[in-house]
């Protein structure tokens, strides 16, 4: 007999449609994974279970846990249920867990709630639980306050909460999406080991099929609100059988295929350069501590080339970006673009600027919301000395619109009314109007759904051919950048501990944390022949 | 913590020396001298003399500040002109009355404002919320001295509970005293409970919105247990601000309050000091005044340590 | 349009009507004294009474809204002027000296609330409506400048402001091309509470006598006048209190409807 039953189940919030008869079902340390894009209703699935969800929601069908029906628990039997039979992980762990109280403190909590032990018992359990996860007692202190531990440590505090009166069943949304990749490995790793460990099914929420494939026994893929498909891990995998799926699989694993880069001839040199944020003073009395987020960097990029640039977050490439865009200059060594030095003085070099652009990773915090396209996308002929006017001016809104998939027309609407992918069509076009020599991608793609960032991809493709784009393009998504870049560097801790072509740097690290970035990430199966 | 403690001690000290060159600047500017304003048109040279060299009129500017911010750490504020008297003992008779009215209405504001801010926000669009919600709405649009007088008109005129105004003072006992001020302090209160169940209520419901509050319902705890436990905590962050800022406008309202109920305390004294052009009283009244305000803000941000970890730091 | 912006409307555009349409007519001459007349409550010839010289309160009451509106008004102005300006710079310079001058600055003004500062220039220049002005315009200065840096510091951590860096734009270009235009509503929405504070402020200090002079009428001074008089006359009371909060309430009202149809998510400092 499964563990939980999900029976048609139908949800809406204020009339509007969510869930559309969703069933699936979990067996005792099963680890069932649902997947989809966003507005599929996958975390809505987890709080239904819950019986968390939003006001004017309502739901019709069953989820049974055991011979108890969910749906039809008072509010009172689901508080007894809720952290003592089902546990839940969220997603953002600098978010889940409350600021003022100390890590002990809520591992306990969860305890006395339910009445479980004495409070010498629970305090030894609660030891326990975090000795479980990876956080020793003797090492993290129960009286540690969240602020005082890494996004990892906190997602295992959370877990630990979770796991502390060993519920039957775990729920975990999107529990990784936050976090660096080797980290990831590791918490999923725990995750898994805590479900064969405790005989724990566990219910998995994520978007990421590499995940997915890596840790599921059974895949259910959900879209609008509705399962088009679920099954066996390894039976989904190599036979998929609904068109959605297969299309889902393949923008996953994305290729893109660039042309081939010129003869190198220099354009951005980038030679020894370091940056120094000052600490706060730790005491009164001490010296201010100093943080090398770059430290001694040097490279080229070359015309034409597409140069990647991987790292984990904290390692510098945010630092080393705006220092390349002349946002922040550097304590020392020289950013040079065609030869000219991107500060001169102490001001940004206008003569560079005009050579740089650049797009970011939000496509809604991107965009004046008070302007029309038009307007957006024509803000670097600022940088310009004499700017195109008149009809010159409409000609290049439309063909870069055009050159990025849009239409024309589109520059008279505002922001709000494209999509998040259309945003980011928007914002090449914006980067691209005025011709620049290099294009600096900071992280493009990872706010987006896989299908759309398929779709970007291509049109980057697309692009160098037409243009002959040279950029950089920072992401910490390796098998993105192992796509779209010639050439690839791997920072850590502010240095570049290695480059070379992606191809070789892929297939044969040299680097130990190259490795290491290369093993935690999951990957996608090579996908059966009936694919395609 | 120390070092935050030390650090907002700091900032502390030099808003108070900023602020007492403003006060003394702008006292200075004042047109006319005391002296001659005291002794009429007719005086003598040297009686004149002889009262500036009493008053502590004569000498530099610069050497006359530091006599008056050096007096005033120890207690000494100065002689007023009109009574003759020390400034410091006019000061502390008043005090008296002034401080505990501000401490009892803002007792009376915070033990009104916390449960009907948490009760509004627990019932967040139903009954309870509304009526709280339009009370408030009305409380914050009553100016504190006309509530005053129709709370004079209904308790004292006609009810006779309470004596329209004056002080019965301390000596006839505690009660005697905090009789006379419940209706000022009513006064007072009111209004500054309704902004602060407001602030409260808001603050609420944007942690009630935080993750952390829907881990806490995870685990198994109640709705009601969530937001006592993991709510109002947090909630009362940005609430003490408010109730810092508060305290200066409690202080304020009851100058003006004092003038309702015939009371004497500080505001009495400083408007009897104006029509008299007693310039050294008002000078050491404002400075008291800005002194409080500064101290009690102080305090808030320590409260605020207290409160929130992540401001105490570890070294 | 919600309930409370539409409320709010009405009720502030009444006042605001008042007092534009006593500059052309009131039913008597605020100042004429009738004293034969003296204290009769409100009736068919005097809507809302007469006060102890028979003066007609209806008139007063228009010709107060004018004078409370005026100050309320300028002083919002004056805090606007200059606390803008000083939020936008410093928060283009977080972090700078400039900045750390700016906040600290704006906290010692705080440390003056307007009634201390009234009684400071009172004390030394006399009372006045334009002292009343000024006292409660210093103290909106750091109101605006707070909210504005609040506001403007978020914006600038926004991608839209980077893109604009990289497009070459200045400090200055930025803070008046992308960040004002967007705390814009926030500015309205906080201006509009302070116009209500500021009302509020003007009746405090004109009850106290540091407001305007007679023979200006102002609801705080008819207060103040009929305060020896309540227990036999109380719409001397009633009716400047009723009128002082009926404004407030409207623009209050105002303010938070206004804030809900331009954007929810604005935070009002309230203090």
């Amino acid at each position: 007999m499964s563990l939980l039953e999900i029976e048609n189940l139908s949800l809406t919030i204020h009339e509007t449609e969510i869930l559309k008869r969703v069933s699936l079902c979990i067996g005792a340390g099963q680890i069932v994974a649902v997947t989809g894009e966003s507005g599929s209703g996958k975390s809505m699935t987890a709080l239904a279970v819950m019986q968390l969800l939003p006001n004017g929601a309502k739901t019709e069908g069953a989820i049974w846990l055991g011979r108890q029906n969910l749906l039809k628990q008072s509010e009172r039997e689901m508080c007894d249920l809720r952290g003592a039979e089902i546990g839940m992980v969220f997603q953002e762990p600098m978010t889940a867990l409350n600021p003022v109280k100390t890590i002990g403190d809520q591992v306990i909590e969860t305890i006395p709630v339910h009445k479980a032990m004495s409070r010498t018992k629970a305090s030894a359990r609660a030891h326990e639980v975090l000795s479980r996860v990876g956080l020793p007692p003797d090492r993290f202190p129960l009286s540690r306050y969240p602020h005082e531990l890494s996004g990892g440590q906190r997602q295992r505090v959370v877990i630990a909460m979770a796991i502390a009166l060993r519920p039957k069943l775990l729920i975990a949304d999107e529990p990784t999406t936050a976090l660096d990749v080797t980290t990831q490995a590791q918490i999923l790793d725990l995750l898994k080991g805590l479900a064969r460990e405790y005989g724990m099914g566990l219910l998995m929420i994520t978007h990421d099929l590499a995940v997915v494939a890596d840790m599921a026994d059974q895949i259910v893929v959900m879209r609008h609100g509705e399962v088009v498909e679920s099954g066996a891990t390894i039976d989904l995998l190599n036979n998929m059988q609904h068109p959605y799926t297969r299309k889902l699989f393949q923008a996953s694993g994305h290729q893109v295929s660039l042309p081939e880069p010129p003869e190198p001839r220099p354009l951005l040199e980038v030679k020894n350069v370091v940056r120094d944020y000052r600490l706060p003073r730790n005491s009164l009395f001490a010296k201010a501590g100093q943080h090398r987020a770059v430290d001694d960097v040097s490279f080229t990029l070359n015309r034409g080339e597409r140069l990647g640039l991987v790292g984990e977050s904290g390692c510098g490439k945010s630092t080393l970006t705006r220092a390349i865009l002349g946002l922040e200059e550097v304590q020392s060594g020289e950013i040079r673009l065609d030869n000219q030095p991107v500060f001169a003085g102490h001001k940004p070099n206008p003569a560079v600027r005009r050579k740089m652009q650049v797009v970011f990773q939000d496509p809604y915090g991107s965009f004046n919301p008070r302007h029309r396209v038009a307007r957006l996308i024509t803000e670097p002929f600022h940088l310009l000395e004499s700017p195109p006017t008149g009809t010159e001016r409409q000609d290049r809104i439309a063909e870069m619109l055009t050159a990025v998939g849009l239409s024309p027309d589109d520059a008279n609407k505002y922001i709000h009314e494209f999509s998040g992918g259309q945003r980011q069509r928007i914002a090449i076009a914006r980067a691209l109007i005025i011709r620049p020599e290099l294009i600096v991608f900071d992280e493009p793609v990872s706010a987006l759904d896989v299908s759309v960032r398929a779709q970007i991809l291509d049109l980057l493709a697309e692009l160098c051919a037409t243009y002959n784009l040279t950029y950089l393009f920072i992401s910490h998504d390796l098998s993105v950048v192992r796509t779209i870049t010639d050439r690839v560097m791997v920072m850590q801790a502010g240095r570049i501990v290695e480059q070379g072509e992606t191809e070789q740097v892929f297939s044969s690290p040299r680097h130990a944390y190259t490795r290491t970035l290369i093993d935690a990430a999951p990957i996608l199966p090579g996908i059966g022949a009936n694919v395609a | 913590m120390l070092r935050y403690a030390l650090k907002r001690l700091i900032s502390l000290v030099i808003s108070l020396v900023v602020a007492s060159v403003v006060i003394f600047a702008v006292i200075e500017v004042a047109p006319g001298d005391p002296a001659s304003f005291m002794l009429g048109v007719n005086a003598q040279e040297d009686t004149l003399a002889a009262l500036r060299a009493e008053l502590g009129l004569d000498g530099s500017k610069i050497q006359r500040y530091f006599n008056w911010v050096g007096g005033m750490m120890v207690g000494d504020f100065g002689t007023s002109y009109t009574y003759r008297t020390p400034v410091s003992q006019m000061i502390s008779d008043r005090l008296w009355v002034s401080l505990p009215l501000a401490l009892y209405a803002l007792t009376l504001s915070t033990l009104i404002a916390f449960p009907a801010g948490i009760y509004a926000a627990a019932r967040r669009g139903k009954p309870g919320d509304l009526t709280v919600m339009g009370v408030t709405q009305l409380g914050i649009a009553v100016p504190n001295f006309w509530f005053a007088m129709m709370l004079v008109l209904i308790f004292a005129i006609n009810l006779r509970w309470f004596n329209a105004g004056g002080f019965a003072g301390w000596d006839k006992g505690v009660w005697t005293g905090l009789h006379s001020l419940t209706l000022p302090a009513i006064a007072l209160a009111l209004p500054q409970a309704a902004i602060l169940a407001r602030v409260m209520r808001s603050s609420l419901l944007d942690i009630l919105g935080e993750e952390f509050m829907r881990t806490a319902r995870a685990k198994g705890l109640s709705r009601r247990q969530a937001l006592w436990r993991h709510g109002v905590r947090n909630a009362l962050i940005p609430v003490l601000t408010i109730l810092g800022l508060q305290f200066s406008f409690l202080l304020a309202g009851s100058i003006i309050i004092e003038q309702v109920f015939y009371l004497p305390g500080l505001g009495r004294l400083v408007f009897q000091a104006i029509s008299a052009r007693d310039l050294v009283v008002v000078e050491s009244v404002v400075m008291l005044l800005v002194f409080a305000v500064i101290t009690v803000n102080y305090m808030v941000d320590l409260a605020y340590a207290a409160v929130d970890p992540r401001l105490r730091g570890r070294s | 349009m919600s309930r409370n912006l539409l409320l709010g409307s009405v009720l502030s555009s009444l006042v605001l009507l008042a007092a534009l349409m006593s500059f052309v007519w009131t039913p008597y001459d605020y100042a004429e004294l009738d004293i034969p007349n003296k204290l009769e409550p409100p009736n068919a010839q005097h809507w809302f009474g007469t006060d102890h010289f028979g003066r007609d309160m209806f008139s007063m009451i228009m010709v107060g809204a004018r004078t409370s509106i005026a100050v309320a008004l300028v002083a919002v102005g004056i805090g606007m002027a200059l606390g803008v300006p000083l939020g936008l710079t410093a928060a283009a310079r977080k972090g700078s000296w400039l900045d750390e001058v700016i906040m600290r600055g704006n906290d010692l003004v705080f440390a003056f609330p307007s009634l201390v500062i009234a009684i400071l220039i009172t004390a030394v220049f006399g009372a006045g409506a334009i002292n009343a002005i000024i006292a409660i315009g210093i103290f909106n200065i750091p109101v605006f400048a707070r909210i504005t840096r609040g506001a403007a510091l978020s914006l600038w951590e926004r991608e839209f402001i980077l893109a604009a860096r990289v497009a070459g734009k200045g400090a200055a270009r930025i803070s008046a091309e992308h960040i004002l235009p967007n705390v814009a509503n926030l500015l309205i929405v906080q201006g509009t509470i302070q116009f209500s504070l500021g009302i509020l402020a003007e009746a405090g200090l004109s009850y106290v006598g540091l407001g305007a002079q007679p023979p200006t009428p102002s609801w705080g001074r008819m207060l103040a006048d009929a305060q020896t008089m309540v227990s036999f006359a109380p719409h001397l009371a009633l009716i400047p209190g009723l009128a002082i909060i009926v404004t407030v309430l409207g623009l209050n009202l105002l303010g938070d409807g206004l804030r809900d149809w331009l954007d929810p998510r604005i935070r009002v400092a309230r203090a």
